[in-house]
């Protein structure tokens, strides 16, 4: 009967070998980019034909882009870098201008008695317009109300709106939005959908 | 006498490399769980546009994604924006039962929050992707991503 010894030692040694080798592998199949993006919600749609309640005039800010990618705000051209500075001064209305949107006394927690301004912002973009500037577009436009929503909320709370959100706090955040709600509203499209 | 002398030992014990399938072992499973595999493979060349206010997408499980771009084979399929769902070219009609595939493909509860991506060409008229916007309204897929690149500046 043979002498049974200690069993022989497996080397260990390839195993190094192997674990690299499944690193590298799912070093290079990794994807670590976290994806970013303009958030929206897109209205409902509209099933038969309803009457949409008049709007006046002045509590709209008409944005217009044509296929050649320039811009039309309120009747006159206008570049890009302008459009976020003319938005926030509509939306605001800091001095109660005729032509500028109406406010309304409203109840907001955390600010008391508020001017809420009934502004809405009206997009349209043609068909031709590059992907690219409709998204400088609505970039600037979000841009423009989370910078008054900043203003705001470093006044009431000393932090930024944007300290708040990623805070979650949700009734502050909420207040600071009834403050200044965002209303962009894209126009129907009207040659889209021709079968 | 030799030619080559034996060189004598006078360097130091050598470095234990015992732990060093520790270390590789340890990287390996935090890539193994970091790691999210590509979902498709893309046929239609995306260059994002770039913005600033952007948010994280959460929750990946429940993002339906809607590729618009170049076909990567100009040669064979042209050089007109085409619609990518899943593997495969689409037209704005497929978008539909596409959403609803993937509605159901989730728990009833986690529907209403399904956010729909839409991957799209910096270069891409806005005529495809109104159009695929008008459908996704049709079947009531109203959260929105414009997928972007973040810019730092400014």
């Amino acid at each position: 009967m043979p002498k049974r010894g200690a069993p022989p030692e497996i080397n260990a040694g390839s195993m190094a070998d192997i674990a690299f080798l499944l690193l590298v592998f799912f070093l290079v199949t990794t994807t670590m980019d976290t994806d970013l993006g303009l958030a929206r919600l897109l209205p409902p749609p509209i099933l038969e034909d309803v009457e949409t309640p008049p709007i006046k005039e002045r509590n709209v800010f008409v944005v217009l882009v044509n296929a050649n990618d320039q811009l039309l705000v309120e009747g006159d051209l206008m570049e890009i870098d302008e459009l976020r500075e003319a938005a926030k001064e509509f939306i605001a209305n800091p001095a109660n201008e005729e032509n500028l949107p109406e406010k309304k006394e409203k109840d907001v927690p955390f600010f008391g008695k508020m001017m809420v301004s009934k502004q809405v912002i009206s997009l349209q973009n043609d068909n031709g317009t590059s992907y690219d500037m409709y998204i400088q577009v609505q970039n600037e436009l979000a841009a423009a109300y989370n910078e008054l929503r900043n203003e705001i909320a470093m006044d009431q709370f000393g932090v930024s709106y944007d300290a708040l959100v990623e805070a979650g706090d949700k009734a502050k955040v909420k207040a600071v939005r009834e403050v200044y709600p965002q209303r962009i509203s894209e126009a129907e499209p009207k040659d889209v959908g021709k079968k | 006498m030799s030619k080559f002398k034996k060189k004598d030992d006078k360097g130091g014990p050598g470095i234990s490399t015992a732990s060093l399938p520790d270390i590789v072992f340890m990287l390996l499973f935090f890539f193994m769980v970091t790691t999210v595999m590509r979902e498709v493979d893309l046929k239609v060349q995306i260059s994002q546009p770039e913005a600033t206010e952007v948010k994280k997408l959460e929750n990946k499980a429940l993002v339906c994604y809607i590729y618009i771009g170049e076909p990567v084979e100009s040669n064979k399929y042209g050089t007109k924006e085409r619609i990518q769902l899943n593997d495969a070219f689409a037209t704005p009609e497929d978008i539909g039962s596409y959403v609803e595939e993937f509605r159901a493909s989730k728990d009833e509860a986690e529907v209403p929050l399904i956010t729909t991506s839409l991957k799209v060409d910096s270069e891409t008229e806005m005529g495809i992707v109104t159009e695929v916007k008008q459908e996704l309204r049709m079947v009531y897929a109203l959260k929105i991503n414009y997928s972007t690149r973040e810019r730092l500046d400014r």
